[in-house]
């Protein structure tokens, strides 16, 4: 274990680990634009800068590793300039239309913005002007709005491993983009969402939700995705009783926020007036609403009617692994082994 | 048995001035007068006196031709090697005295040098190891074979050698960090992506001794552990890269890189990486991430290099010229090394002069020369008689000293304390007509596009304050500008990731701390008192001097130049737009600017 003071206040931490979860520990705040535990530590945006005692610069606190009787301020004049400083530069490149911007009320940069109390920028001069692209069915890039953090492309390359998109280009000129700033659609991208996710401001902005209601008239529900048996946590936003859109839950054990292009924006299904909601059975050519009961006492009849191989299972990637294992068990013990599943096809 | 030895520069600069033409030349002639096997042609490496290229000297006598051209040779051959006769008109002719000098020891240029990483450049034929080991060359190597590690570590420590890439950091102990790391892999990398622009001394090394740099390299090898080297190498640097490819084939064949070298047991190998040439490449981190393939933006340290560096393993990285210090302190010893220099700079250091002196090129000074000494005696002075203004020191993101400083010594501490810095040895020399606002926009323009966009106060902080430099020389500052560039300076210096955001603001920061009125100047007087700033002069006519020609008017875009026909004329300022074209044209000099 490390010992370090932050503020006065003494803590122990793990050797390896860093200021910030340090800081954490103790429930000391330290804004951040570019960190996400599930990613490698880059030090970009500079908002976790603090003060180390004996250290020349300023520090990522984000990046940085504790050491033994480490000397940390969060809470000087010094760093607090620091942080100001970092958001005046970047709203002075920013558009300002939070009025119709879809991430108002959960934009990391309104928030540092309104801790600090800065309104707009002090520094006038070229801010970005790059053509929005829109060629994929599920979000929108804005790069405009981007801040560069690049927890997009990190999120890209380190968990999904598409590497759909990086910088280019250099010094005010650099951009995330896909290969040759090809439309997206036209990159090695899957739409797993995951970026639209990771990203602090309103650089990538999910189509389902437009318009749909601001963020604080949503209701978060957490579930599991039902598309397969992996079992991804998703956030649902919910308003009026109709979900808006998905998020990953990063809270989630099973996919700590990893989601897939289906379970991230294939929710169309959920209110689509023809979805099947109760079982249907087929009489004198017509199909009839029935009880489950009804409806599970008729495939018991046809099953006893079956005998041995006269019989064949196929299951569905839907089912978890266990209940697929069940599947195959029962079809046993009715005496075939003609069993298969989706997922072979 | 030959009688006479010449050697032709083939560094890039001569090279680009018709060295190569110049050599056929000398073959053609020697085979016509049967002169072949009386004299001996070496190409050689730089002699840093690139301005006066191509250079042609001749040995035994040493002398010293400059300026020569394939033109030139059968006079030459015929008036001195046949004859004897010394060729006046190709000597070196001192600016001030106009007298010609022969040897090249009484050129000021090179009288005042100590040529210690340069020693084999423009001596030797780089592309022959032997010339090489016959001036002493892999003695280090074979010395350091005989030591412990921790003993090598400990001699270039007590050497006071320190890091010639920027930063200056002591060589022994960054060897000793990675020494002490613990892997079974540890990386060597040396650091010649040299994007100083301007900047070519490690280019020079590379062309005109590579084995030098060769032997720091293995001898860094043996001394941290390590058994593999990359060479990053900027690809618009071809020679440097075929002759580092020849002498490492060369070494290879001698049994002095591959598998148990010299017999000791100890196996190096040394690869070349060309780096596609971004000024922030050469930042190490950056420079790691190159050589792994990914796109060369710095990472945070820590974890420094010497813990986690090329593909996590402990590495050690140097700059050229360091490693090519490293292998004569090996040959020469502490002792003689130490001697040179000041208590907290030990050695040379190679700078590359530029800008307004008479003698522009590579010069390598003891440390602690002054910078009076380096500009008016190496450097001849200022050109054209002008008056020394200020002098640009340590590339981009160096900074801007006044005369007051003349008198410094240069080495590490006292270049950083006046807010320069030592960096890779750039040395722009500016006089009176140079405007230091317009110059220190010409380097944050450079830096800000060099910036490799990762984080914020570097990639929009540089933006922000080119933008108010920009406006400032086009007349259009206001008076808080001046404290903005300050808080501005002073945040990209403190919160950017690398070393290339946390020096860009210099420039800035040392004309603002020794040139403010300039500044002033151009704020409130809306006046550029270096005459430079197009859209901050006014032009008018010196009615002694006009004739009354007419030709200003016929080339004024806008019709502001009035006057009858042999009586003075005048500009109507509101009419002018400061194209300068009328003061291109008159033939007189009476066209003014204020
Ligand atoms: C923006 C930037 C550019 C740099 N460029 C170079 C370079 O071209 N060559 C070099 O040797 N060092 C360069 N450095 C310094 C290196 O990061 C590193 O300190 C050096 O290679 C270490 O070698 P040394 O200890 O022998 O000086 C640069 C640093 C920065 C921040
Ligand atoms: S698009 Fe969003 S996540 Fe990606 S770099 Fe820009 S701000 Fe960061
Ligand atoms: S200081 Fe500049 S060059 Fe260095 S990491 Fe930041 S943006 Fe990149």
């Amino acid at each position: 274990m490390i010992s370090l003071t932050i503020n006065g206040q003494n803590v122990e931490v793990e050797e390896g680990s860093t200021i910030l979860e340090a800081a954490d520990k103790l429930d000391i705040f330290i804004p951040t634009l570019c960190h996400d535990s599930r990613l490698a530590p880059v030090g970009a945006c500079r908002m976790c800068l603090v003060e180390v005692e004996r250290a020349r610069a300023l520090m990522a606190a984000c990046s940085v590793p504790v050491m033994e009787g480490m000397v940390v301020h969060t809470d000087t004049e010094r760093v607090h300039a620091a942080r100001k400083e970092n958001l005046q530069l970047l709203l002075a490149n920013h558009p300002l239309d939070c009025l119709t911007c879809e991430k108002n009320g959960d934009c990391r940069l309104q928030d540092y913005c309104y801790l600090y109390g800065i309104s707009e920028s002090e520094y006038e001069g070229e801010r970005k002007d790059y053509a929005l692209d829109e060629s994929n069915p599920f979000f929108i890039r804005d790069m405009n709005k981007c801040i560069l953090c690049g927890l997009c492309v990190r999120v890209c390359h380190e968990i999904n491993g598409a590497g759909a998109i990086d910088f280019t280009n250099r010094g005010f000129d650099t951009k995330v983009t896909p290969f040759f700033d090809d439309p997206l659609v036209e990159s090695p991208c899957v739409f797993c969402g995951m970026c639209v996710d990771v990203c602090p401001v309103g650089a990538l902005t999910p189509k389902q939700g437009i318009r749909q209601g601001r963020p604080w008239e949503l209701q978060m529900v957490r579930t599991v995705c039902p598309f397969c048996g992996t079992g991804c946590g998703l956030e649902l936003y919910v308003k009026d009783n109709k979900v808006v859109k998905v998020k990953g839950d990063p809270l989630s054990l099973a996919s700590r926020g990893q989601t897939c292009v289906k379970g991230h924006f294939g929710i169309d299904f959920l209110h689509h007036p023809e979805r099947l909601q109760k079982p249907l059975i087929r009489k004198n050519g017509e199909l009839e609403e029935v009880s489950w009961e009804d409806a599970l006492n008729l495939i018991a009849s046809k099953l006893k009617r079956l005998r041995g191989e006269e019989l064949a299972g196929f299951s569905s990637a839907r089912a978890t692994n266990e209940e697929n294992y069940l599947f195959q068990k029962f079809l046993r013990t009715l005496g075939t082994n003609n069993i298969d599943h989706c997922a072979r096809l | 048995m030959y009688e006479r030895q010449i050697l032709i520069c083939a560094g890039t600069g001569c090279i680009s001035s018709g060295s190569l033409q110049v050599h056929e030349a000398l073959r053609k002639e020697l085979q016509k007068h049967q002169m072949e096997d009386k004299v001996r042609i070496i190409l050689s490496g730089c002699h840093g006196f690139c301005e006066k290229g191509p250079i042609f000297i001749v040995y035994p006598e040493d002398i010293f031709y400059c300026e020569v051209q394939a033109e030139d040779i059968p006079e030459l051959v015929e008036e001195y090697l046949v004859k004897g006769n010394v060729v006046e008109r190709l000597l070196y002719k001192d600016p001030v005295t106009e007298d010609a000098v022969t040897s090249h020891q009484e050129i000021p240029f090179y009288s005042k040098q100590k040529r210690l990483a340069l020693r084999n450049c423009g001596v030797i034929d780089p592309e022959n190891i032997d010339e090489y080991i016959i001036r002493g060359g892999y003695q280090g190597l074979e010395r350091a074979l005989r030591m412990e590690s921790l003993d090598i570590i400990n001699m270039i420590k007590s050497s006071g050698l320190r890091g010639r890439g920027g930063a200056g950091f002591p060589t022994g102990m960054k060897w000793e960090f990675a020494y002490r790391n613990e892997s079974d892999k540890k990386y060597v990398v040396c650091n010649a992506d040299e994007g100083d622009p301007g900047a070519f001394m490690d280019r020079s090394v590379l062309e005109g001794d590579p084995h030098a740099v060769l032997e720091g390299i293995i001898i860094a090898g043996l001394a941290i552990g390590s058994d593999e080297a990359y060479l990053y190498v900027r690809a618009e640097y071809p020679l440097a890269i075929r002759r580092l490819r020849t002498a490492i084939a060369q070494a290879q064949e001698y049994g002095l890189i591959g598998e148990n070298i010299l017999g000791s047991g100890f196996g190096f190998k040394i690869n070349i990486k060309e780096g596609a040439g971004a000024f922030v490449c050469g930042e190490e981190t950056a420079l790691l991430a190159s050589i792994e393939g990914e796109r060369g933006m710095p990472r945070p340290r820590p974890p420094f290099p010497a813990v986690k560096g090329l593909w996590g393993e402990p590495t050690c990285i140097n700059n050229v010229e360091t490693l090519a210090n490293v292998s004569l302190i090996m040959r020469k010893g502490t002792d003689w090394y130490s001697a040179i220099g000041t208590e907290g700079s030990k050695g040379t250091k190679i700078f590359a002069l530029t800008g307004k002196v008479n003698n522009t090129g590579l010069c390598e000074v003891p440390m602690g020369i002054t910078l009076r000494e380096i500009i008016f005696d190496i450097g001849g002075g200022i050109r054209d008689g002008k008056k020394f203004k200020a002098v640009q020191i340590g590339g981009p993101s160096g900074g801007c000293l006044p005369e007051s400083h003349l008198d410094q010594p240069v080495d590490y501490d006292s270049l950083t304390s006046a807010g320069a810095m030592m960096g890779s040895g750039g040395m722009v020399v500016m006089d009176e007509d140079t405007c230091m606002v317009d110059l220190a926009r010409y380097f944050l323009s450079f830096t800000q596009s060099e910036s490799c966009g990762k984080c914020t106060p570097c990639r929009e902080g540089t933006k922000r304050m080119l933008e108010i430099l920009e406006r400032i020389t086009k007349g259009q500052g206001v008076a808080e500008d001046i404290p903005r560039l300050q808080k501005l300076a002073l945040a990209v210096k403190d919160g950017s990731l690398c070393g290339l955001g946390q020096t860009a603001p210099n420039p800035v920061l040392t004309t603002l701390r020794y040139f403010q009125d300039e500044y002033e100047a151009h704020i409130f007087d809306r006046r550029c008192p270096a005459g430079q700033c197009q859209e901050l002069l006014t032009y008018y006519i010196d009615p002694e001097l006009c004739t009354g020609c007419r030709a200003c008017t016929r080339v004024c875009p806008t019709g502001a130049i009035t006057g009858e026909k042999k009586e003075p004329h005048v500009i109507d300022e509101e009419k002018c737009i400061n194209c300068g074209s009328c003061a291109e044209r008159c033939k007189f000099d009476a066209i003014k600017v204020k």
